[in-house]
């Protein structure tokens, strides 16, 4: 699924300059989870732009299903992210004016999907996540987990081939981090995703069957016998 | 999608939308009343301005009274037989007013012109009747006493100058009233078409060589002539067959005569002082101006724009003020309202980059943020149109009932009796060129301020150039978001 090889990427920040990824290569196959953790700052966030294609990085070549994603346009990197990513966020990122199903909806928006099979599609989106019966909630009269379930709905909506995670616990109660690791471990094993999960959560690191550690942009990956 | 997400947006961010739509609102209201209010100026101006030209009139050509000294046409000189002391004796002199007169043949070089749509000619006239006794050898006939005597500068336009000379033992009572020589083939233009007829009937072309007269009310009322009424004009007994009232109650002469009887009362045939000129298209009237100018030399063309920069008063004030101050007022407010709405657009796509980071993240093309970002803007902006429809509308309602009125002064150049402009209030060389210019008009006009479709369209096409530029402004930020910045943390 993806071949990185000798990815940097620089941030300029006026006459300073942030190496934030120093020459990563790594492959990650399909089907396959992949956890990075590592201390704050050291590149996480920046790794998982590049695999999302949202942004490019300064040097090196992130090939994705053949294709290297550096050498894309930022149009053809949209229709990269709009068929084949799917993004949870720590903050869920949903669209606060509008309701459950039509916050998942706008996964269907940039495939052009009818407006009617929107609708249902993310109605059954919503079902899987556990969300039924609340449909037509704000995202203000729901709690975080449920927020972060229509976040999750969102994201496998338009059924990607990739699952991209930044801290999706990371504001969420302890019980509520456990059903929804539940539940992505369920997602990720059903559907057969590609599922990457940054996190700062020891005992999912532990758990996962291959970890990834970025320390000042430089990346170690453990693999471990899976279970 | 695009509806959905609009629609909630409106909604569940009211207030900032209100914020932006009242900014515009206050910008298009302002707009909408200045504009309604100059346009009640145009037409209090147009009011005066047609009650000295007449309706449907461009412009009018004439040719200026001479300077004194060569003024002894216009001189009079009465004939008193000097035997009959005693008698009673009376008197009328018939005078061009104010003007040189014209061939009658300009009326027609005229109408041939390029973009003439119509010219019409009249003669002005001033009748002075002298009625008197005087005793034999006590009379002295002295240019002095008669021009300079009893008479006064000027008389109100409507009030008739009365004087009394007294020399040498005679007793003479002067009388002098105007008459307007009509062009009764053709009444669709000239002084006449300000007045309406309030009792009897106006001319028809078969009263040409009739002896037949329409007086003004008010000199009617004072003189006290009806319908059927004689009035004996140097011997001659003309029949009032109607009475017209003008529309600003200041009527461009004290009686109307056809055309041909007023050449032949002042001896003057085939003379006029005045051409009524229409033209075919108005944005063609200063160079029909100019070409008559051309054709016809010695001559003063006035256009209603000339007679305009003459009207002073209250009304020039107000109506320099709504054009002036009142415009560049509002333009400010509408560029200040812009800007204004277009900063807070732009600033609430800062407070929303991870909303729209998150949408780019999930694959929807810039453009399709941004276009959403335009039509948050552009309906912000129609509802700033309509709320700024409902302000202008108020203010130009809340004019039209405290309805102010304003005066206008015209100059005195503009007040001749035929009430075209001309500089031949100049020099009076004798009382005849002079009585009536010396006084200037006066008259009042109600403010109103109608809103005009145009007006509205206007309006409507700010709340969109409103929301176009807001939207402009916060569409440009949108589509400068990187879709990375949905996982930004800090708001
Ligand atoms: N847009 C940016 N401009 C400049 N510097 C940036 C930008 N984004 C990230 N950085 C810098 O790059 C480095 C890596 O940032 P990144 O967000 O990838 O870290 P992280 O591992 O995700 O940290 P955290 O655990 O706190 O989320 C940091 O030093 C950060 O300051
Ligand atoms: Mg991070």
């Amino acid at each position: 699924m993806y071949q990185l090889s000798g990815v940097t990427k620089r941030y300029r920040r006026g006459k300073t300059n942030v190496d934030a990824l120093r020459g990563i290569d790594l492959t990650i196959a399909d089907g396959d989870q992949l956890v990075i953790q590592g201390p704050t700052g050291g590149g996480k966030s920046t790794l998982l732009q590049m695999l999302g294609a949202l942004d490019r990085p300064t040097s090196g070549v992130i090939e994705f299903d053949g294709t290297d994603l550096a050498k894309l346009s930022e149009a053809r990197l949209t229709k990269v992210r709009s068929e084949n990513i799917g993004f949870i966020f720590q903050s869920f990122n949903l669209i606060p004016t509008l309701n459950a199903q039509e916050n998942v909806e706008t996964a269907l928006v940039p495939m052009g999907v009818r407006p009617a099979d929107r609708r249902a599609r993310a109605a059954a989106a919503l079902e899987s996540v556990g969300l039924g019966e609340r449909l037509t909630h704000l995202p203000s009269e729901l709690s975080g987990g449920q927020q972060q379930r229509v976040a999750i709905a969102r994201a496998l909506v338009k059924e990607p081939k990739v699952l991209l995670a930044d801290e999706p616990t990371g504001n969420l109660d302890e019980g509520t981090r456990d059903d929804i690791m539940a539940l992505l471990e369920g997602l990720w094993r059903d559907r057969g995703l590609t599922f990457i999960l940054v996190t700062h959560d020891s005992t999912i690191a532990k758990r996962a069957p291959r970890l990834a550690t970025l320390r000042k942009g430089t990346l170690t990956v453990r693999e471990s016998s899976r279970t | 999608m695009f509806f959905t997400y609009l629609r909630r947006e409106l909604r569940r961010r009211r207030k900032a939308a209100l914020v932006v739509a009242l900014g515009l609102a206050l910008g298009i209201g302002l707009v909408i009343t200045v504009d309604s209010v100059s346009s009640g100026m145009d037409q209090a101006q147009g009011k005066v301005l047609k009650s000295l030209y007449g309706l449907g009139t461009d412009m009018t050509v004439t040719k200026a009274a001479p300077a004194s000294g060569t003024g002894s046409t216009t001189r009079p000189k009465f004939d008193f037989d000097a035997n009959s002391s005693g008698t009673s004796q009376s008197s009328d002199r018939v005078m061009v007013q104010g003007f040189q007169t014209l061939s009658s043949s300009v009326v027609s070089t005229v109408g041939k012109q390029k973009d003439v749509a119509g010219a019409v000619g009249g003669l002005n006239l001033q009748v002075l009747k002298i009625n008197g006794t005087f005793t034999q050898g006590q009379f002295q006939q002295r240019q002095g006493s008669s021009s300079g005597g009893g008479f006064p500068g000027g008389g109100g336009s409507s009030s008739t100058p009365q004087g009394e000379v007294k020399g040498g033992g005679a007793q003479f009572d002067a009388n002098s009233y105007t008459l307007y020589g009509v062009d009764v083939s053709d009444l669709s233009m000239g002084p006449l078409t300000s007045s309406k007829i309030t009792s009897g009937s106006t001319f028809t072309a078969a009263d040409a060589n009739a002896k037949v007269m329409v007086a003004d009310s008010a000199y009617a009322k004072q003189n006290k002539l009806k319908v059927g009424s004689t009035v004996t004009v140097k011997g001659t007994k003309y029949k009032v067959i109607g009475i017209a009232t003008a529309d600003s109650g200041d009527a461009a002469a004290n009686l109307y005569l056809p055309l041909k009887q007023a050449q032949t009362l002042s001896s003057s045939a085939s003379k006029i002082t005045t051409v009524y000129v229409k033209a075919s298209d108005s944005q063609q009237i200063s160079t029909v101006k100019s070409e008559i100018q051309h054709n016809i030399s010695g001559t003063t063309v006035t256009t209603s724009a000339d007679l305009a920069s003459t009207v002073s008063g209250s009304l020039s004030t107000a109506s320099s003020l709504a054009t002036n101050v009142g415009k560049w007022l509002s333009i400010a407010v509408l560029i200040a309202a812009f800007l204004v709405a277009g900063l807070l657009t732009s600033s609430a796509v800062s407070r929303r980059v991870r909303e729209f980071g998150t949408l780019k993240a999930l694959g929807w093309k810039s453009g399709r943020v941004t276009r959403q970002v335009m039509g948050e803007a552009l309906v912000n902006g129609l509802i700033g149109g309509a709320l700024g429809i409902a302000l202008g509308l108020a203010g130009a309602f809340a004019v039209t009932e405290i309805s102010p009125t304003l005066s206008a002064q015209l100059g005195s150049s503009a007040s001749t009796g035929g009430g075209q402009g001309g500089p031949g209030g100049g020099a009076p060389g004798g009382f005849g060129g002079g009585a009536r210019q010396a006084a200037s008009k006066t008259l009042d006009v109600a403010l109103s301020a109608p809103v005009s479709v145009g007006t509205i369209v206007l309006a409507v096409g700010l709340a969109l150039g409103g929301g176009l530029i807001a939207g402009t402004f916060g569409g440009w930020r949108a589509s400068r978001l990187r879709p990375a910045d949905a996982l930004r943390r800090v708001e």
